[in-house]
């Protein structure tokens, strides 16, 4: 069976976790929150066509970034990833240029927005195609291998509805077969936008079927960014020394609609949300690094204050960029000319 | 400074939101990012934030009123809060708004369909001109082999069915199709059936009667017009180009039109004719200096046409009556002098104007003239190149014709004919015999409209302006 | 650890050594192994077992099962991990074991490895190479026979390569080793061991998007390519004593598409046969005939002709059943026989 850990509310257990870290992690997650909000409001203002929600997302996603290393992992994550996007470098301005799908959006106003592209910072491009990014997961940590770089790994995330796709399974197979530096993130928020749980797979746990591949599986609480952020770093330690895959299920909650253009209303009570809301991570950790002294009230509405600003200022700052150029759609289809007629 | 806000697009398809509750009532403040409403959509129900921080002054729409995207629902008058960074952009957020609202969905078809309105001019022309439709471009399909690969169809009943590529080299090569044995399937005209002929020589099928184009004036003894090789009776009903005897050949409805036009004009107008004759030795030594040249700068043929038709307006300034046309109400003497060229394309007559000639020098009457008569042979000359003659010119000559009895284009009052070119003894006027390039110019009248005194008059002004030109005057 | 080394091997080419398709793709797969560390081959049976055709025997025990994978019996992932390897710098060579196997991976060839460049802005590529044997007459029946080329020649962001003839293959596989963009590289069995040719020695590319004229001719232009070019060539050389002269152009390349070649052709003869194993309706002659309609229709002394494949499911196993499928070469001579004359 899958082994479970949850966090207190009262005595804080830091993990070896510092100040600077614990701050860390909650601005990480107040940013997250303050920039999926903005894409709401900037689609209901008309000024965007559309933004997807990661509301219930923020402890797993600040955890998972404080057991990355910048610089030698490799993110490939799925379209909820925002808080894993500035966890590993990605700023509010590039999330927000790919928002209002402007010039200086890095794949050019190519993508949906939350389809992140950063080489620089090891953040792998991805289609919208579920579970289509874990294959290719798998070949970056094949090439870690192949390349005989040992202390790197791979960090695949997907939400719980993805672990129902045949790609999924042929990926945590072919890394069990092969022992790649990989860890399986699944982000299990309950909802595959209307398909529950219960839709989508027979057992209770996502972890509970790695076992049927050969490799380990862990629960985890992810509504606490510090047990999230323990169970990952045991998973990255495994996979970074040669021990090959595991998978972390983080349990936590999707309170907002899968888009601005789902009405969860039509699938789900209002009453289950209210009640799910009591866990939100967000107030949660902020109240519990202040009752471990690791905060006080002003620190807190500081960091509140701060990521407010910041936040206006790259809306602000985004938003007057330009369009990428008509011409531009018709660059880099292949390295050569695009035509496929050729004189 | 106060804001509007509008009703904004939730959803890319959606045209119209409905206010489901207003969450702020004038006189509330409200914080820039704050929602202030809540709006309905048939997609979707949202609260909307405010864009600006400051004081709710009028809600422009009830609740429960359902208004078009981009209209205006409430106006707040801006007070800037203290977490509000200094607005950046020229825009002020409203006219984002508006502007975002206003923004399209791709599905909306704003591109235009302009779709060409082509003039037909291939079409026949009201009124009777010569329409010059060309023939269909599509082959006969062959029958496939065993894999069944294929439709089998056979050659369309009547009329000869070419590809587009012998279409085209029977054209940039002047060859006439219908006297041409095709050695394909069928009896098909093929694209080296083409090119066989036109290097056979000029005689074998050279279009006949392309009027003042191309066509060297020498005395007819010299031209070797030769009767069109006797060829085998292409498959098919019989033409107009391939008559034999003992065809009846069926009336195309260009053919059946000018017939008619050609007797109404002889039953209504009472056709004179008279001719003079004219020592053309100088204007075409002129013309064989400037030649080379011109055709090597413009790209066109320069003949004798363009001095000839230069000549012919000058004539018709001076004889305004030949510029005329007969009416119950009056003769109408025109302003403008369109002149009529008389050519044949695809076998039949058709007639376009070189509008305004009067104000063309030779030269412009040489690159216009030229750009008529290749869209003659293209088939391509719309209405408007063919409507507004007042007078006309035939080159008969061409054919070796001497002297010609033209009919009148209906409506005109005159038609000159040039004809061939022959060099003659003549007698000058000290007596001496000389040998010179003589030319016949003839001419038929509306008698109702010109007498003879006119028709003297005008055909002698020509023949001393054509006389006057030489070497030494300016195209 | 990237880095090219000198090609070494007991299978090196000699200068202009004959071998057959089989062996330049084996010969040229060993040379790239060689030269390029970041060059690794994967797919089914492609270890022990030296693939189903031989073409890697003996390559596990030379360079390792590092870079000769045997991989799970999972198409998608066979494609999938690739991309991943590709778009972390190495050179992956995927083979699908036969082109009827490859729908599990349409997913992740079109949907993916077509769009990596283009999605990231040219922040990622995708140098990856898909090697997959297509192509009927070989008793395959209906999962062993299928041409797939019509599936993917209309996306962009693919390169679709289909030499016929052994200097073409090495020359068209080396380049699309060293292409930066996916390559669907197509093999035809049937041309395995039937088709022989001079190869010439030492490393060199073909350019990718241009056709090859195999024969010179000036009375019918036929383009094809696979095993229908062979059945081409030997129908326009037997022509060539009934006085018909038949020029024959070897796509070898499917997208891109060499435009000049076929119009100097078309052009040139005036008249024109496609020829192609796939299903007609819908097939790459569809395109070929489109263009040269809208380019040189006025050049054009008869309609376009295809010759293809029937529009049925490829191909019945019993033999009367796969000769009705495939085009003979009596069916070419024929096709180009009756264009000639039109």
């Amino acid at each position: 069976m899958a082994k479970t850990t949850t966090a207190g509310a009262r005595d804080l257990d830091r993990v070896g976790l510092s100040d600077e870290q614990l701050v860390a992690m909650l601005r990480n997650m107040l940013l997250q929150r303050q920039l999926d909000n903005r894409g709401f409001q900037l689609n209901r203002q008309g000024k965007i066509p559309f933004a997807l929600g990661s509301e219930g997302h923020e402890a797993v996603q600040a955890g998972a970034a404080m057991a990355f290393e910048r610089g030698r992992d490799v993110l490939v994550p799925y379209y909820r990833d925002l808080g894993l996007a500035l966890g590993v470098g990605m700023s509010p301005f590039e999330i927000l240029s790919s928002l209002f799908a402007r010039q200086t959006d890095r794949s050019m106003g190519r993508q949906f927005p939350n389809h992140y592209t950063n080489h620089d910072l090891g953040v792998l491009s991805i289609s919208s195609i579920i579970a289509g990014h874990c294959t290719h997961a798998i070949g970056v940590a094949a090439a870690f291998k192949y390349r005989g770089e040992s202390g790197r790994a791979v960090l695949c995330t997907t939400g719980e509805g993805a672990t129902s796709q045949g790609e999924w399974h042929e990926s945590v197979n072919y890394a069990a077969v092969h022992s790649l530096p990989i860890v399986f993130l699944v982000q299990n928020n309950e909802w595959a936008i209307s398909t529950p749980q219960d839709l989508q797979m027979k057992v209770a746990n996502v972890a509970d079927k790695a076992p049927g591949y050969g490799l380990p599986g862990v629960v985890c609480d992810g509504f606490s960014p510090v047990t999230t952020y323990a169970a990952m770093r045991d998973a990255f330690v495994r996979a970074r020394s040669g021990g090959g895959p595991s998978i972390v299920e983080a349990k936590c909650y999707r309170f907002l609609s899968h888009s601005t253009d789902d009405d969860d209303r039509t699938y789900r009570s209002r009453e289950e949300i209210e009640e799910r809301r009591k866990m939100d991570p967000v107030p949660r950790f902020e109240q519990a690094l202040i009752e471990a002294g690791v905060i006080d009230e002003a620190r807190r509405k500081q960091l509140r204050a701060d990521v407010l600003r910041e936040t206006n200022e790259a809306t602000d700052a985004a938003e007057a960029q330009p369009y990428p150029p008509a011409e531009s759609l018709y660059t880099n289809v292949v390295a050569g000319d695009y035509q496929p007629w050729q004189e | 400074m106060a804001t509007t806000i509008t009703m904004p697009q939730l959803g890319e398809t959606v045209t119209e939101g409905t206010v489901a509750q207003w969450l702020k009532q004038p006189g509330d403040s409200v914080e820039k990012y704050e929602a202030f409403v809540e709006v309905s959509t048939d997609k979707v129900n949202a609260e909307v934030p405010s864009p600006v921080s400051g004081v709710i002054r009028e809600l422009i729409v009830k609740e429960g009123e359902t208004v078009p995207t981009g209209a205006p629902i409430a106006i707040i008058d801006d007070v800037a809060s203290d977490v509000q960074p200094a607005p950046t952009g020229s825009s002020s957020p409203s006219e984002q708004v508006a502007a975002a609202a206003q923004r399209p969905s791709p599905s909306s078809g704003q591109a235009t369909n302009a779709e060409a309105n082509r003039q037909g001019s291939d079409e026949p022309v009201p009124g009777g001109n010569v329409g010059t439709g060309g023939p269909s471009f599509s082959a006969p399909a062959q029958s496939n082999g065993a894999s069944g690969n294929g439709s089998a169809s056979g050659t369309a009943p009547g009329g000869v069915r070419t590809s587009p590529a012998v279409r085209r080299l029977a054209r940039e090569h002047r060859v006439d199709l219908a006297a041409v044995r095709g050695s394909g399937d069928n009896g098909r005209i093929t694209a080296n059936d083409i090119l066989a002929a036109a290097q056979a020589g000029p005689s074998a099928g050279v279009a006949a009667t392309i009027g003042a184009d191309n066509a060297e004036y020498v005395a007819p003894a010299a031209t070797a017009v030769a009767p069109p090789a006797a060829t085998p009776r292409p498959p098919g009903k019989p033409t107009y180009a391939s008559a034999r005897p003992g065809d009846v050949i069926p009336l195309t409805q260009a053919r059946r039109i000018i017939a008619q036009r050609m007797v109404d004009s002889k039953h209504t107008a009472p056709h004179a004719w008279t001719m003079t004759e004219v020592d053309v030795t100088n204007v075409w030594k002129w013309r064989a200096r400037e030649k080379d040249a011109f055709e090597k700068n413009t790209g066109v043929k320069l003949t004798l046409l363009p001095f000839f038709v230069r000549a012919v307006v000058e004539s018709l300034a001076a004889f305004p009556l030949m510029n005329a046309s007969f009416a119950e109400d009056g003769i109408h003497v025109h302003r403008e002098v369109n002149i009529g060229l008389a050519i044949a394309a695809d076998g039949n007559l058709v007639v376009p104007v070189l509008r305004h000639a009067d104000q063309l020098s030779i030269r412009g009457i040489a690159l216009a003239a030229g750009e008529l008569i290749d869209k003659g042979r293209r088939g391509r000359l719309g209405a408007d190149d063919l409507a507004g003659g007042t007078f006309t010119v035939n080159n008969t000559g061409a054919n070796g014709s001497i002297l010609s009895a033209p009919i009148l284009v209906p409506g005109q009052a005159g038609i000159v004919t040039s004809e061939a070119i022959v060099k003659r003894a003549v007698v000058r006027d000290d007596d001496a015999i000389a040998v010179r390039s003589m030319m016949n110019v003839c001419m038929s009248l509306d008698h109702r409209v010109i007498d003879g005194a006119v028709a003297s008059g005008f055909l002698s002004d020509l023949k001393k302006r054509l006389e006057a030109m030489g070497p030494s005057g300016s195209l | 650890m990237a880095g090219v080394r000198a090609a070494a091997g007991a299978a090196q080419t000699q200068a202009g050594v004959t071998m057959t398709n089989v062996e330049a793709v084996r010969t040229t797969l060993h040379d790239a192994l060689a030269r390029d560390d970041r060059v690794l081959i994967m797919g089914e049976d492609v270890g022990a077992r030296g693939n189903v055709f031989l073409i890697t025997k003996g390559f596990l025990e030379e360079f390792g099962p590092q870079r000769i994978i045997d991989t799970p019996l999972a198409e998608a992932s066979i494609v999938g991990v690739a991309i991943g390897m590709a778009m972390e710098g190495l050179r992956p060579i995927a083979e699908i074991q036969f082109a009827d196997f490859i729908y599990p991976a349409f997913n992740q060839i079109v949907g993916e490895a077509a769009k990596v460049r283009y999605r990231s802005n040219g922040d990622y590529t995708c140098p990856l190479v898909i090697r997959t044997p297509y192509g009927g007459g070989v008793r395959g029946a209906l999962s062993h026979s299928v041409s797939i080329e019509a599936l993917f020649y209309h996306v962009p962001g693919l390169t679709i390569l289909a030499p016929s003839t052994p200097a073409d293959i090495k020359g068209l596989l080396n380049a699309a080793i060293e292409s930066p963009d996916p390559v669907l590289f197509l093999e035809h069995k049937k041309t395995y061991r039937s088709v022989k040719g001079e190869v010439p020695a030492g490393y060199y590319t073909i350019p990718i998007g241009k056709a090859d004229v195999k024969k010179a001719g000036s009375d019918v232009t036929v383009v094809s390519f696979g095993y229908n070019l062979h059945q081409a060539l030997d129908a326009a050389n037997r022509l060539e004593g009934e006085d018909v002269s038949v020029e024959v152009i070897d796509l070898r390349s499917i997208r891109p598409m060499d435009k000049t070649t076929i119009l100097d052709s078309v052009r040139k003869t005036r008249k024109l046969l496609i020829v192609h194993e796939d299903n007609k309706f819908g097939g790459i002659g569809a395109e070929i005939s489109a263009m040269v309609a809208e380019e040189a229709l006025f050049d054009l002394d008869a309609p376009i002709r295809r010759l293809a494949g029937p529009d049925v499911p490829a191909m019945g196993y019993a033999l009367p059943l796969e000769e009705e499928f495939m085009i003979s070469t009596e069916e070419m001579a024929g096709a180009m026989r009756d264009l000639a004359k039109f």
